[in-house]
């Protein structure tokens, strides 16, 4: 009896650790995890990640030995994905890719992003001519198509994979520009934002501290979406010929190497396609899931 | 009252806006005292100006829709007009802080409270960051948030609790001046009670003077030393509590005694209102301000902007129907 009493006492004692720290950030993961659809595309992604990360443990094969006695050969035992017209394995090939395709995604993005996130919150901040001269400059951006303004780029950087991730990096800056202005639009009108201001913080520190972790949400969701749009590109740029360079592996170089045997060898072309199409979809089921979970609105 | 121990002084300040149908007179020919240690009642109806009054204090006026035509805004001694914009981010928050109407949009949602009001003193106190902790704890704790509710969010607190945080983070670098705009607009009436008695309490404790805007002649009662009235962008008449709510003068503070329903009146009757709309704030009228609406209205104040009258040592007013009593030193308003 008394060690109840006891207990229930420190109960009361001790803070309740369930209301702490239960930030806002973990309300989404709850509504996230709801999402099986999302929850699958992220397992896909963290996947292909590790597949990436270990290439060198998984692939049977290195990406680039030839073994020209076995030349097109179909999916066996030995060669799951078969082998390509220099008989190299498709599936440590495709395994071997997934490394360039995540990278380029990735990392143009993050290019994209930190450029086009900077001159979005300044031109949503300040407004007025700033605005107006940054976004005239993403316009013209904009108005050119944004393979087109890679393949420009490529062209004059020559080809090769940082190259290609400079070039898909910046074709893609002026939609993260908009996002941004626009997210940093509404939240600058947030009496917060104004209570900061009457503390005598530095538009900085207002930019940094109060409004980019509040325009966070639409960035996630477009990165997602964006890493997706990334690697189709590059894929596209490898597949005419201004990417990634052989032997390198690279999905999109591969559909173009298969395509001239798509007719007699159809998996050639097969495998990396479906790598592309998977990764894709994980990718944007995430966002989709990422978006719903991350809207206000839906919040319950 | 017209000491020299003021802390803030205002004087002919003139904001004007600019807009499409062209220039919007906000405020105009505005005078104010402030002495340490007093609370000021800033009331008006909508648009009368007491925002953009405590927005051109704070320096923070809309560049550049909004601009100080004139006037002088003189804070311990010293012009506030003409710092520099860093001068003004020193003195934002240390000495002078604000509150703001709505507690729900006035802190940021990412942020736990308890960073929140460490960030504004680690603004302006250089001390090392576990003192700013304990500062933190020790104001969270006065305003009445208990020590295991500090981590969290301000989703996870009710309107009452987050503007208890927003007095926390005003009052955390004990201000010398503190602007409140309708803190209380926002809350039901009982929280209401209980937010201002807390700010009642807190401004005694740290001798913080206070303005509170407000449209509320209750709240004035309940807190303040004295009154400004506004009306269509300048003080009508300014008194201390006392000779106002017995002796109102000006015809525009009498409408608003007089719309304000009695709980004890027998009669049922319809409420008096004060007839009409201020005047259009992009073309003002050449007399006074009020001669349209006022029912007392007499020929010159159509002409004529009133003086300040004075009707005693602590209480003035702008209406010519104290035209007998001295004006108040000084040219008068034209």
């Amino acid at each position: 009896m008394k060690s109840e009493i006891i207990e229930v006492e420190n109960k009361l004692n001790t803070p309740s650790k369930v209301a702490k720290r239960n930030g806002p950030w973990k309300d989404v993961w709850k509504r996230l995890k709801r999402s099986k659809m999302a929850i699958l595309g992220l397992m896909i992604i963290i996947t292909l990640m590790l597949i990436a990360l270990f290439a060198d443990y998984i692939a049977p094969y290195p990406y680039d030995r030839q073994d020209l006695m076995n030349t097109f050969q179909s999916p066996s035992s030995e060669n799951l994905f078969g082998t390509d017209e220099f008989g190299r394995d498709i599936l440590s090939r495709v395994i071997y890719g997934s490394r360039v395709s995540l990278l380029v995604g990735f990392i143009a993005v993050g290019i994209a992003l930190v450029i086009g996130g900077f001159l979005g919150a300044i031109s949503g901040y300040y407004g007025g001519r700033v605005d107006n001269l940054i976004m005239r400059i993403m316009d013209v951006l904009l108005a050119i198509p944004s393979m087109l303004l890679a393949i420009s780029i490529v062209a004059a950087l020559g080809p090769g994979l940082t190259n290609l991730m400079i070039a898909v990096g910046i074709s893609s800056i002026p939609t993260y520009a908009r996002t941004v202005r626009a997210a940093v639009m509404s939240i600058k009108g947030m009496e917060y934002i104004e209570a900061s201001k009457v503390s005598g913080s530095k538009d900085i520190r207002i930019i940094f501290k109060h409004i980019i972790p509040n325009s966070l949400a639409p960035v996630i969701v477009q990165s997602t979406l964006g890493v997706a749009g990334a690697i189709l590109t590059a894929a596209g740029m490898s597949f005419i010929g201004l990417g990634i360079q052989p032997p390198n592996p690279e999905w999109g170089a591969m559909l173009s190497g298969g395509r001239a045997y798509i007719r007699d060898y159809s998996y050639m072309t097969m495998f990396p396609g479906i790598a592309i199409m998977i990764t894709i979809l994980a990718l944007n089921l995430l966002g989709d899931g990422l978006r719903d979970a991350l809207d206000p609105k839906l919040k319950n | 009252m017209r000491g020299e121990n003021k802390l803030l002084d205002i004087k002919k300040l003139k904001v004007t806006y600019r807009s499409d149908n062209g220039p919007v007179h906000a405020v105009e020919n505005l005078n104010l005292e402030l002495g340490y240690g007093e609370t000021l009642g800033f009331v008006g109806e909508t648009g009368a100006g007491k925002t953009t009054t405590a927005y051109s204090i704070m320096g923070l006026l809309p560049s550049p829709q909004a601009k100080i035509e004139s006037g002088e805004i003189t804070f311990e001694g010293e012009s506030l007009l003409d710092k520099k914009e860093k001068e003004l981010r020193n003195i934002r928050g240390r000495d002078i802080a604000m509150i703001f109407q709505d507690p729900m949009t006035s802190l940021n949602p990412v942020m736990t409270v308890i960073e929140q009001v460490e960030e504004m003193i680690s603004l302006h106190k250089k001390i090392s960051k576990k003192e700013v902790k304990e500062q933190a704890y020790q104001i969270l704790e006065k305003v009445g948030i208990k020590e295991e509710r500090v981590f969290d969010y301000p989703h996870q607190f009710s309107g009452g609790m987050k503007q208890r945080v927003v007095i926390a983070i005003a009052l955390s670098c004990d201000p010398k001046l503190l602007i409140a705009d309708e803190p209380t607009t926002a809350l039901d009436v009982t929280i209401q009670a209980q937010v201002l008695e807390l700010m009642k309490k807190l401004k005694d404790e740290f001798g913080t003077s206070m303005i509170m805007i407000t449209h509320d002649l209750g709240i004035v009662a309940e807190i303040c030393d004295k009154v400004a009235i506004m009306y269509a962008g300048s003080v009508v008449e300014y008194a201390d509590k006392v000779s106002l709510y017995t002796n109102p003068s000006h015809p525009y503070t009498r409408g608003l005694f007089n719309s304000i329903p009695d709980i004890n009146k027998e009669d049922t009757s319809e409420l008096k209102e004060i007839k009409g709309h201020p005047p259009d704030p992009t073309n003002p009228l050449l007399g006074c301000n009020f001669s349209s609406r006022c029912e007392y209205a007499m020929e010159k104040c159509k002409k004529f902007k009133p003086k300040e009258y004075m009707l005693s040592d602590s209480h003035t007013v702008n209406c010519f129907l104290y035209d007998n009593h001295t004006y108040k030193g000084g040219e008068p308003n034209e």
